[in-house]
């Protein structure tokens, strides 16, 4: 969704980027970041840390000049992947949830490249130039931390607002709210149960590896029956091997893809809730302001300035409202595209996988009932 | 007799992979021309079973567990009358019949055959050049004449009420043997019946050498829980798990050619009023356990070999412990699979629930209804995990417990063979000790006395000459039985493979099913 304007664009394709590889130093994740330039066939590669990606979200935050910046609903940034050794997998799986599973950070990855084309496909946030600077810039923007937008500033206020009810500056907004408040509730609900479920499927597949090497023990040459009965333990073995990559496979479908569908749903929730108490915080400030200035100005009668400054105060006012309904729009109907695409290619991979698998079966069975005739 | 908690068939077979699921435990081997090793027979082929009601029934023999499903309604509470031959299709059970007699000639046995009607042993005196004989040549005495028996265990009925209450089960038998009165004819027994076929069959036959089959555990946690009459699925389950392993105790003793021959075992089978068999106590598990394990100490106590064949016996019995062994871990094995799959059942359950809520407050109308059809997806992968789990138990953890405890009974044969050989070293050295008094008295010349000592001689004589004789047969019968044993696990397990294949083919096939129909739903969101 690119705009061409006269302002800066992003350079890079939104869909062309893709984080193509991770490594571990330590506690120190590295990602590799690539994309196709937009204008040549050249493809760009850099690298970052999750420090750079933390830069990128506050730099977002905190554009200045930016009119209706309250009114956006930011794309949700996963949280800091903690690799160390001491971190076992239920810490992991508290602070990541489902971006914890998966071999050697694959859904993490996914996560963030996701966060990225999001950004890139936003039409007013892929303009940030922060944006550009950290998709192209071999040098990592790590040098400029500790800029603070709006959300830090504002991140006590959140949790001041959140306490107590607000009334809304309008209906439309009162009914997202309500909405919003039940869905990521209930999405986080559902992504925790599927985790339970992959994690269950896990287990299986590890049982199933236990008896399928228990079953090679009772191989026994002695004598003739002794040959027979190994014959068929070591058949059954392989049949629960199967078994065992059947698990596997499966659960690995259910992450890469519901999994990963409903993680990003539930933190898109979250960050639709973030929104409005952002909105809430800016309309309540330019009310504070209104109420001060018109203290201020009941002194000195001049009419025009107080109507100038009301007229100013509302434009404000309604530039927010605007941008924030625009913002709700494309987050549904790209949360529900985002969704669809999920559930297919969930189901296209489980359909596959479990083709695959009656034809293992079927071929194991053949296989056996010729045992009989051995 | 109060109302009693009806079997419902299993909820799964479908109709149309009715063919393909039917158990094939009857060797079909028409072809086989081999005269060697493998059993030559026919059993009854397996029927298609037509099914006439919900697409969920199935077949009431089926080796799979039945679930009673709060949910699921089934019009008649036991065996439909056009079922009535279909009764036995899961249920059949390979038959050799053979008279075992010395020569390793075979013959048919008749219904005027002494074994009928004697509570002897069917075998004649086993002359002593038997524990030479071939391998080959007992192999060969395995292979019979063909008759048809088919036993099914069904229709648990509580019977009574409070701590008085027990279960009744139907034990129906369809055969073409002479020997029995009827064709088709059905009683009704409970467990301590059995625990009494058991004790008497036992008594008789263990002492020959022979692998008596162990009934199943005792259980007063199980039953009191059934008599308390909590009507949950632990104790459905719990009455369900009996029930097949009494039918799968059953079909082993008839499996067994002596035993079948056992006018106990067909006073079991046909008369309809058994006295109550008390003094069961000593049948339950810690009871045959103690029981068993006094075998392997007895075989230490054995300091003196007897002949070449000792190897055999000893290194086969230390065989049987390992795997013994080996078994008891695949079952713990098999158990933790069955659990894992237990518990995704359940977390399948909980998912289904928020799914279904999710599509509940979603407003884009597509959306929701993709994830609707999510929830029912879910729903029926649910059953799926359910209908697997009970495969895993019954067809595999089963299996495994039963032969862990048949191998225990293996042992018991081998403590019975030890028992005679000490009886025969205690005689003999008896008869040392008189042949020595004779030659004391001898030697002190008292005269009067030497009569009695040659008398006492004599006794003794033919007491270990009659004890050698024992022993011999009990050697040639404990090798038979071994062998016998060991074919017929191999062949079992492999019939079990079979059956457990073909129920994962099956759940695969309608988990494909599952998804073809979710795909075109997900498609469809717009």
């Amino acid at each position: 969704m690119e705009v061409s304007s006269a302002e800066a664009a992003l350079s890079v394709s939104a869909s062309s980027i893709r984080i193509t590889d991770v490594t571990q130093d330590g506690d120190v994740l590295t990602f590799a970041i690539a994309s196709q330039k937009l204008n040549s066939s050249a493809g760009v590669c850099v690298f970052r840390i999750y420090e750079d990606f933390d830069w990128l979200q506050q730099s977002l935050f905190s554009q200045e000049n930016l009119p209706g910046l309250q009114g956006i609903i930011f794309p949700p940034l996963p949280s800091k992947a903690l690799p160390s050794q001491s971190n076992t997998q239920t810490k992991a799986l508290k602070q990541l949830g489902f971006l914890a599973l998966g071999q050697d950070w694959q859904s993490y990855c996914k996560a963030l490249e996701f966060y990225l084309q999001q950004v890139a496909a936003h039409p007013t946030l892929c303009k940030c130039k922060a944006l550009d600077s950290f998709l192209i810039n071999s040098e990592s923007p790590g040098k400029q931390r500790g800029r603070k937008g709006i959300f830090n500033r504002l991140s006590q206020a959140v949790e001041e607002m959140r306490k107590e009810s607000h009334k809304d500056v309008d209906n439309f907004f009162q009914n997202e709210r309500n909405k919003n408040t039940n869905l990521a509730a209930l999405s986080k609900v559902a992504t925790e149960k599927l985790l339970d479920v992959v994690m269950t499927e896990q287990k299986l597949a590890l049982a199933c590896g236990h008896f399928a090497t228990s079953l090679h023990l009772c191989v026994n040459q002695d004598d003739a029956a002794a040959v027979a009965f190994s014959k068929v333990c070591l058949k059954l073995s392989d049949v629960i091997e199967a078994v065992n990559r059947n698990f596997e496979k499966v659960a690995s479908n259910d992450l890469s893809t519901l999994g990963l569908g409903l993680d990003l749903e539930s933190r898109y929730q979250e960050a639709e809730k973030v929104w409005e108490c952002v909105l809430m915080i800016a309309c309540k400030l330019i009310e504070l302001e209104t109420v001060k200035k018109g203290t201020e100005k009941a002194k000195a009668s001049k009419r025009e300035v107080m109507e100038a400054f009301q007229k100013a105060v509302e434009k404000e006012f309604n530039l927010i409202s605007s941008v924030a309904k625009q913002e709700i729009e494309r987050f549904h109907s790209s949360r529900v595209n985002v969704l669809k695409n999920f559930l297919i290619g969930w189901c296209e991979l489980q359909l596959n996988t479990a083709k695959e698998f009656a034809e293992l079966y079927s071929q194991h069975l053949e296989a056996c009932r010729n045992m009989y005739s051995e | 007799m109060s109302g009693g908690c009806g079997r419902n068939p299993p909820p799964f077979p479908d109709n149309e992979d009715q063919e393909a699921e039917l158990d094939t435990r009857v060797l079909d081997s028409d072809e086989d021309d081999d005269d060697e090793g493998e059993d030559i027979f026919t059993g009854a082929r397996s029927k298609p079973i037509t099914p006439t009601s919900a697409p969920d029934e199935g077949d009431i023999f089926s080796e799979e567990g039945s679930y009673i499903r709060s949910d699921v309604h089934h019009a008649t509470n036991g065996l439909h009358s056009d079922e009535e031959l279909d009764l036995f299709t899961e249920a059949t059970v390979e038959l050799t019949l053979t008279n075992t007699t010395s020569q390793g000639r075979r013959e048919i046995i008749g219904p005027t055959a002494s074994a009928c009607n004697t509570t002897h042993v069917p075998n004649s005196i086993l002359k002593p050049s038997i524990v030479t004989k071939t391998m080959e040549e007992l192999e060969e005495e395995e292979s019979g004449d063909q008759f048809e028996l088919n036993i099914a265990v069904t229709n648990p009925e509580k019977i009574g009420d409070g701590m008085n209450a027990y279960m009744s089960y139907k034990v129906s038998t369809q055969t073409t043997l002479p020997m029995f009165l009827n064709k088709t004819f059905s009683v009704r027994r409970r467990f301590s019946d059995f625990l009494g076929l058991y004790e008497k069959i036992s008594a008789k036959h263990s002492l020959l050498g022979c692998i008596i089959p162990p009934p199943p555990q005792k259980s007063v946690v199980g039953m009191t829980k059934v008599k308390v009459g909590k009507e949950d699925s632990s104790s459905a389950e719990f009455v369900e798990k009996r029930r097949a392993a009494l039918e799968r105790y059953l079909q082993r003793v008839v499996a067994h050619p002596s035993l079948l021959q056992d006018p106990d075992v067909r006073e079991f089978l046909e008369r309809d009023e058994l006295p109550r068999a008390v003094n069961t106590q000593a049948l339950s598990g810690p009871g045959l356990l103690k029981m068993i394990n006094r075998a392997s100490d007895a075989v230490n106590k054995m300091t003196i070999k007897m002949n070449e064949s000792d190897n055999w016996f000893e290194s086969k019995l230390q065989e049987v412990e390992n795997e013994e062994q080996l078994l008891r871990r695949l079952h713990a094995a098999v158990d933790s699979l069955v659990n894992h799959r237990k518990e995704l059942c359940l977390n399948t359950a909980v998912l289904r629930k928020s799914v279904a809520m999710l599509g509940s407050v979603e407003e884009n109308s597509a959306l929701s209804r993709a994830l609707s059809q999510l929830a029912e997806v879910e729903d029926k992968m649910e059953q799926l995990h359910q209908q697997q789990a009970f495969s895993d138990f019954f067809i595999l953890a089963e299996l495994l417990a039963d032969y862990v405890r048949l191998l225990g009974a293996v042992r018991c044969c081998f403590e019975q063979r030890m028992k005679v050989w000490q009886r025969l070293q205690e005689a003999q050295s008896t008869l040392q000790k008189k042949r020595e008094a004779e030659a004391k008295l001898l030697w002190a010349n008292k005269p009067e006395k030497l009569q009695q000592a040659k008398d006492d001689i004599n006794e003794w004589e033919s007491k270990v000459s009659q004890y050698e004789r024992d022993f011999e047969r009990v050697t040639c019968t404990v090798r038979k039985e071994v062998l016998r044993f060991e074919k017929e696990k191999a062949r079992d397990f492999k019939q079990h493979i079979v059956k457990y294949l073909e129920s994962l083919l099956h759940t695969q096939h309608r988990l494909v099913k599952c998804w073809e129909a979710f795909l075109p739903e997900a498609k469809a969101i717009a």
